[in-house]
């Protein structure tokens, strides 16, 4: 690998093409950090209303008390929400919850919460402590749902004004999903009052989403399309396609027709973009299952079929860990992984050494029976592992920072895929570091590219060859570390993956580590993009198919190993 | 009988066994009383047939590992294919008598809501189209296959790698069930064969005549081709293939002629296989499956020809009887095998053996160079 990193002019463009990985998974990281930012800085203003001033809001949820029609209640619930004061979200609520009581003996309205045998009453305006009172003297406000609905409702369009602006983001959110025509003069109030323009902008398209489901004049509802059309959402399509369908004015039905055109246009960018975030995360997980592979197989020149076992002890070495962590000392999950890697890496790599030690080593030269025999180690070591843990799938979690996931767009984004391609780059990048900056790196590429006069110079082959098949063993455990994240953890872990990494080896280029990485970070997004026309199996096959052709042109791989020990 | 004095006594030897058993246990199973000692068991009847069956799956994978060099991890793929195209004539013998009672679709593709018969089960309702087909599409598929790899000049574990890649590829599109050949649960419930019930013990010893007689043929094809001069080909190329080709021959061709001739043996044995098991599913492409065939022949002893029967024999006699004792650890005895066999026995049984014997009569003779003459097996050499 050495000879293509130091004289081929492909280290260099390959270089800047994980700087430009680099800085796409740091602008992936980024964005939802501007995002909120930009959300942060309004929220100074409290909204002066206008309209709020008209009447008494604390004498308006006051007559919610004494016998009353639902109607009535509606009708309560209608002029609270008009009246655009915030406080009085708090009635609201005590209401759908069913906690809104009047006293028969004055109609006064209390929100009332059982204490023994009384009720501890509060003031459903001012929040103050109002006393308590027998049970018996209180009644309750009668609630349905459609009285529930109608708070709803009403919450939302306060919510609107309240002082905090991700409470107002998420208004304006709910709103847009509900469009509902008599919501439209409330958000025009919001609109005007709003400050931060990005609440702002959810607001409008709140109005636009009501505006189209309402019953005002066609020519305002084209006016509103283009808004829609900014969105570039699903939901938004939908209202726009309803729009079009039932319009009977032309030019609003173009306007319609081409917002919806507009977002389709959008939904299909973000579709092709969260089809290459979902190869680039596949891709990654090959990358980590290969790149052992790439140190025992394209350095080395061995054939070990039980690469993928390794993979499989680093997960169960997860499992182990997290067992013991979550027995003894549970409040050190979060870093369970953290301690998993080491260990991982010292399982794996003790296997690996043993086998070289035991096996390999008396089959240098001999690359199908190294085959052979490794692939024996392979079943052995699974049926120890099947043995000990049994058959079946083991439990490993997720720590906090692993799960969830967030927007990018039009796109979801799951913190544990975008730790894997972190994680796997970060890998590529030590190992890069180990074999080019180390003395044993040195003394790895100096015995793979001339034995004898490596041994001559003093260094200890055997030796060495031990230490370089420990280290790709021990690459695979920290894989599996990272596939226990997303993958079933049983027995037959390693066996998914096997096929697949010779793959990326072979198509990449053996003993050219950058070739692993393209290798699988291309067939990882051409995987992806094959899926939606030819379903997950079919793509799989089609790939494999490509790159068995694909070696029929490039035996040696995307980027193939020049020199006198190319064909041994 | 030209070749009595290439082929050396002990595979006339084993021709004659073969034969041997192909009339005598069917006599000993049918007629024989069951109180009486020579008696064999009907179940053991369709057993040792499917051992005779992998035997031939060994012997044609040995006539490119052995004698070629190729290291083929996929030619569980050919057997699977020759056991699909058998396993398509036996669905459409079935006609009416399927739980659906459809007279032409099988069972599953009613259940799929499948109006007519794909094209490609067409003319398998014959029994000479199927016979065929067993061997023309492993056949052909390793043309194919071989064609492209050999002439690009793929070889060693790169060819063992996308052999392997071949089969899993076929395995997860035989998984499909819109491939149409029964997805998961592949073909089963065969009714008859031939117009004769499958179930029945004469079919069965019948069936178990034939996988006999195919693999005596199968050992004298093997024998003839390796003892000609195109055999000498086969292990010049084997044994230093760029100085052959510089000499000028092809080894491409030599390659391709020997690889489709084995998919197609191994197509036959399939196709024998599956009759004698009632069952063909995907889980044949398993690349584990075609590691497993390599094994039986390491055991034998690769590059000759008793060697890989004796191993299937043994391997899977082996597997039968500790499968049944410890199921839980017949993975440590397989892999302790591979292990074993490549350190120690690199040479299997069967070349260990002739070369202790051709040492042992080289030193008695106290000759300088004694080889070949008795045993008339070529002393395998590592097959790279």
């Amino acid at each position: 690998m050495t000879v293509s990193l130091a004289a081929c002019s492909f280290a260099s463009f390959l270089r800047t093409f994980a700087t430009f990985f680099t800085l796409l998974i740091l602008s992936f990281t980024t964005l939802p950090a501007t995002a909120q930012d930009a959300a942060a800085p309004a929220d100074a203003s409290a909204v002066e209303s206008a309209e709020a001033a008209t009447q008494d809001p604390a004498a308006i949820v006051q007559s919610f008390g004494g016998k009353q029609s639902y109607d009535d209640t509606e009708e309560v619930i209608s002029r609270l929400a008009a009246t655009g004061d915030p406080a009085v979200a708090r009635a609201l609520r005590a209401l759908r919850e069913g906690d809104l009581y009047w006293r028969e003996s004055d109609e006064a309205v209390f929100i009332a919460a059982r204490d023994g045998d009384n009720y501890a009453l509060t003031d459903p305006y001012t929040g103050e402590e109002a006393g308590t009172a027998p049970r018996g003297d209180m009644s309750k406000v009668r609630v349905k749902n459609s009285i529930r609905n109608a708070v709803t409702g009403a919450l939302g369009s306060l919510t609107l004004r309240s002082d905090n602006p991700g409470q107002r983001m998420r208004a304006a959110n709910t709103l847009f999903d509900e469009a509902n025509p008599d919501m439209i003069e409330p958000l025009e109030a919001a609109i005007e009052a709003e400050e931060d323009a990005s609440i702002r902008t959810a607001m409008e398209q709140a109005r636009a989403a009501a505006i189209l489901q309402s019953d005002r004049p066609e020519e305002e509802k084209a006016e509103v399309t283009s808004v829609l059309a900014q969105r570039g959402d699903r939901q938004a399509q939908t209202y726009l396609n309803a729009f079009a369908a039932s319009t009977e004015d032309d030019a609003a039905r173009v306007a319609a027709t081409s917002a919806v055109a507009q977002i389709q246009s959008n939904i299909n960018f973000w579709n092709q973009a969260q089809n290459v975030w979902y190869g680039l995360s596949l891709g990654s997980v090959l990358l980590l299952a290969a790149i052992g592979l790439a140190i025992t197989f394209g350095v080395m020149g061995v054939i070990n079929m039980a690469h993928g076992e390794m993979v499989m002890l680093g997960a169960y070495t997860t499992f182990v860990v997290q067992e013991l962590i979550r027995n003894h000392a549970p409040e050190l999950f979060a870093w369970s992984l953290a301690i998993a890697l080491p260990l991982a890496f010292l399982v794996s790599g003790l296997v690996g050494l043993g086998m070289e030690r035991g096996l390999i080593r008396f089959l240098y030269g001999r690359p199908l029976e190294t085959l052979l025999a490794t692939f024996g180690v392979s079943l052995i070591l699974q049926q120890a592992v099947r043995t000990i843990f049994g058959p079946t799938n083991r439990e490993v979690g997720n720590p906090d920072w692993m799960s969830g996931a967030f927007e990018v767009g039009l796109m979801s984004v799951t913190w544990n895929r975008l730790w894997i391609i972190v994680f796997a780059l970060v890998v590529f990048a030590g190992l890069l570091l180990v074999l080019n900056k180390t003395v044993l790196g040195l003394q790895m590429r100096a015995v793979t590219q001339n034995r004898q006069m490596a041994s001559a110079m003093g260094i200890r082959t055997p030796w060495v060859d031990a230490m370089t098949f420990a280290l790709g063993s021990g690459i695979a455990g920290i894989a599996g570390v990272a596939l226990s994240q997303i993958d079933n953890v049983s027995p037959n872990l390693g066996q998914g993956y096997i096929i697949d990494s010779f793959m990326v080896v072979v198509f990449g280029g053996v003993g050219n580590l950058w070739g692993t990485l393209v290798g699988a970070m291309s067939l990882g997004v051409i995987n992806k993009f094959l899926e939606p026309y030819a379903g997950a199996v079919l793509g799989k096959i089609v790939v494999l198919v490509i790159i068995i052709l694909f070696i029929q042109k490039r035996p040696r791989g995307l980027f193939a190993q020049k020199g006198r020990f190319v064909d041994a | 009988m030209i070749f009595a004095k290439y082929l050396g006594p002990r595979v006339w030897f084993l021709v004659l066994l073969l034969v041997a058993a192909a009339i005598l246990v069917p006599m000993a199973s049918l007629w024989l009383p069951r109180s009486h000692p020579l008696h064999v068991p009907s179940y053991a009847v369709p057993l040792i047939g499917k051992y005779i069956c992998y035997a031939l799956l060994a012997l044609s994978l040995d006539l490119v590992w052995g004698y070629l060099g190729i290291l083929s991890l996929g030619h569980g793929a050919f057997f699977a294919l020759g056991g699909y195209a058998m396993g398509m004539y036996l669905m459409r013998q079935i006609g009416s008598r399927g739980v659906y009672g459809d007279p032409v679709l099988p069972d599953f593709m009613v259940f799929l809501n499948w109006q007519e018969l794909p094209w490609y089960w067409s003319g398998f309702d014959q029994f000479w189209f199927a016979a065929l087909m067993v061997m023309v599409a492993p056949g052909l598929l390793a043309f194919v296959f071989g064609f492209f790899a050999f002439r690009s000049r793929v070889t060693g574990v790169y060819l063992s790698i996308i052999t392997q890649a071949m089969t899993y590829a076929l395995l997860l599109a035989f998984f499909r069930n819109d491939m149409g050949f029964g997805g998961n649960n592949g073909l089963t419930d065969f009714k008859d064969i031939l117009g004769f019930s499958i179930q029945a013990p004469e079919t069965r010893a019948s069936l178990f005549a034939a996988s006999c007689i195919a693999l005596a043929i199968g050992v004298l094809i093997v024998g003839a081709i390796t003892r000609s001069k195109l055999g000498n080909l086969m292990i010049a190329v084997r044994d230093a293939e760029s100085r052959t080709r510089f000499i000028g021959w092809r080894p491409e061709y030599v390659k391709l002629f020997a690889f489709t001739v084995s998919a197609v043996m191994a197509g036959i044995a399939g196709a024998l296989y599956v009759p004698q098991v009632g069952i063909i599913n995907p889980g044949e492409f398993d690349p584990v499956n075609s590691i497993e065939v390599v094994v039986w022949a390491a055991v034998g002893g690769r590059g000759t020809l008793i060697g890989p029967v004796l191993g299937a024999l043994l391997v899977n006699y082996g597997k039968t009887v500790f499968t049944s004792i410890a199921p839980q650890y017949w993975l440590f005895v397989l892999g302790g095998l591979f292990v074993f066999v490549t350190i120690f026995l690199p040479r299997g049984i069967v070349g260990t053996f002739d070369h202790g014997w051709d040492a042992w009569k080289a030193r008695r003779a106290s000759k300088e160079r004694e080889m070949g003459e008795g045993a008339a097996e070529p002393a395998p050499g590592p097959a790279e």
